[in-house]
């Protein structure tokens, strides 16, 4: 290692460090605030000794050292401050937590002394508790999973700063209040709390590929966050059909986030993208992560939605999509997640596979579900049934009720273009 | 962003010798790092260019050049693709991978080219023809 690191090279290396000294320091003081405030201490204590030192051979064990040192510093300090507080009121103490009371130092330095193999998982499963709601699960994993500043949230999700630092802060109070250990949860109730750390990766990557309003139809660098987590997820639970599910998932959708919209930011239908313009590394790596999902013999909702997207990824041209087996796994889909967008999809899958025909009949059995009112894809996938069908008045009457309804400003383009082509 | 890390050849790597058991397991745990960190995309190692081939252009004409080349330490031994925030991480990646020979080696990190830069380097029609904003 070379003396004279220079600030950005050591910041570099703590940031490969972070999460994980996050998440190492929160199960021993048990509150996310104090275990970031304690890392970034140990970043400065690194800022200042590296340049003269080097980088040492073991950073990320380094880095804990001295953010230990804090942390037992902050305890010793708080335990006086608690003995003059009891010696005023005589307060018992409230806290059953062993890192607080007599003898925390000497608990602390068991506990980081401990594998650290878990503590990553333990932090993603705490953020992501199903007590929370998705978005402050989702604005609390991006920052102490993710490390992505609360500005760099805030303006992935079209928010504020001041309203994303509030649901951090919220959710963060909310654990402490809960008491979570941050220990990564085994057995039956890990597989009971695992969809609802998926479904917040899930949302990451959606709120990018699918941006439900802007002026960009897609935010990439949003989908690339969901996608960094999605494959921690897999390198840290490897034997979890749906984790894997989720990862196939997500890469192959993002394989075609360059081809999605055109030059001028419109939206491109997937029949019309040019294919050859597709992130065939990420295809091969969803295909592979859905074969190890499959072979582990997973068949949830994330194993059964990567199907359906590699379905698509292997079709070389469009017209080679194998549209009846697509109709078949959302005949199996709609089993195992009932809600009304799935229902809609199958009937578009299946309008392809049989006729526009069969589409209209199974989106009129869905059209009044409450969840569907003012969805703009049900009137836009009817119109598109309606077109093929030749009924053009009708087709032309149902764009433009989609158009009315979508909030994307790209989207409502192309409906528009769409009723147009109706001549109507 | 995304970036090759070439290793370059060593004389060993030419030569075909296996690598030790220590550096063999050493490389194991750095990958699974990498895997665990979710930054690992793809990556192999490529067999000495005693089996190697290249086809030289030179104009419309070409000719086929068989292996091995002498040239070792330009040649590649393998190759791995990460996906980091920036070339300061990969960087602090590359730091930790372990040696694989006793002596010098080297790797090598190229960012890949990316859809900013494409708008930056072609024309307009061009562009247009590839569908890039």
């Amino acid at each position: 290692m070379t003396a004279g690191e220079t600030h950005q090279a050591i910041e570099a290396t703590f940031r490969i460090e972070r999460a994980r000294l996050i998440a190492g320091l929160a199960r021993v003081v048990r509150n996310v605030d104090l275990a970031e405030e304690l890392a970034q201490d140990a970043l400065v204590v690194a800022l200042s000794e590296w340049p003269r030192t080097g980088v040492p051979v073991n950073p990320g064990a380094w880095l804990m050292t001295a953010a230990k040192r804090r942390a037992i510093d902050s305890i010793r300090r708080d335990k006086m401050r608690k003995r003059k507080h009891e010696q005023i009121a005589r307060t018992p103490d409230e806290t059953p937590n062993p890192y607080s009371g007599d003898g925390a130092a000497e608990a602390i330095e068991a506990a980081m002394d401990d594998d650290l193999g878990d503590e990553l998982l333990g932090l993603i499963f705490t953020a992501c508790h199903p007590m929370l709601s998705p978005d402050a699960r989702a604005a609390l994993t991006l920052r102490v999973v993710g490390g992505l500043t609360t500005d760099e949230i805030a303006r992935a999700f079209l928010s504020s700063e001041a309203t994303i630092a509030q649901r951090i802060v919220r959710a963060k109070k909310a654990i402490a209040k809960a008491g979570l250990t941050f220990e990564a949860p085994r057995g039956a109730e890990r597989a009971a709390r695992l969809p609802s750390v998926l479904e917040v990766i899930y949302l990451i990557f959606n709120e990018g590929y699918a941006a439900t309003a802007g002026e960009d139809l897609v935010r990439p660098g949003l989908c690339l966050e969901a996608q960094r987590l999605g494959r921690m997820l897999a390198g840290l639970m490897p034997d979890d059909a749906e984790v894997l599910g989720l990862l196939a998932l997500m890469e192959i959708q993002a394989s075609r986030l360059r081809t999605r919209a055109g030059p001028d930011g419109a939206f491109i239908p997937l029949t019309e993208q040019d294919r050859a313009r597709w992130d065939h590394l990420l295809i091969r790596r969803g295909l592979d992560a859905l074969a190890r999902a499959e072979a582990l013999g997973g068949y949830g909702p994330y194993v059964l939605q990567a199907a359906l997207a590699a379905c698509h990824a292997r079709a070389r041209r469009a017209a080679d999509t194998d549209w009846p087996r697509i109709a078949a796994l959302y005949d199996r889909l709609r089993v195992v997640t009932p809600t009304p967008v799935v229902e809609l999809n199958r009937a578009i899958a299946h309008s392809m596979a049989f006729g526009p025909e069969a589409g209209l009949r199974l989106v009129d059995e869905i059209a009044d579900a409450a969840a569907l009112r003012n969805y703009a894809p049900l009137p836009a996938a009817r119109g598109d049934f309606l077109f093929r069908a030749g009924r053009l008045n009708e087709a032309c009457s149902e764009f433009k009720v989609a158009a009315t309804l979508t909030r994307n400003v790209r989207e409502r383009a192309f409906l528009l273009a769409r009723a147009d082509a109706c001549k109507c | 962003m995304r970036v090759m890390v070439i290793g370059r050849a060593t004389e060993d790597s030419e030569k075909g010798a296996p690598p030790t058991m220590e550096a063999f397991e050493a490389m194991e745990r750095f990958n699974e790092e990498l895997v665990k960190a979710g930054v690992l995309l793809a990556g192999a190692g490529l067999k000495p260019s005693v089996h190697a081939k290249r086809v030289a252009f030179d104009g419309p004409n070409y000719r086929v050049i068989d292996g091995p080349f002498a040239e070792t330490r330009e040649l590649v031994a393998g190759f791995s693709i990460w996906e980091v925030k920036d070339m300061d991480e990969a960087v602090a990646w590359a730091k930790r991978c372990p040696n694989p020979s006793s002596g010098p080696s080297e790797i090598e990190i190229r960012p890949f080219y990316e859809m900013g830069d494409m708008v930056e380097l072609l024309s307009s029609e061009t562009r247009e023809k590839l569908g890039v904003a």
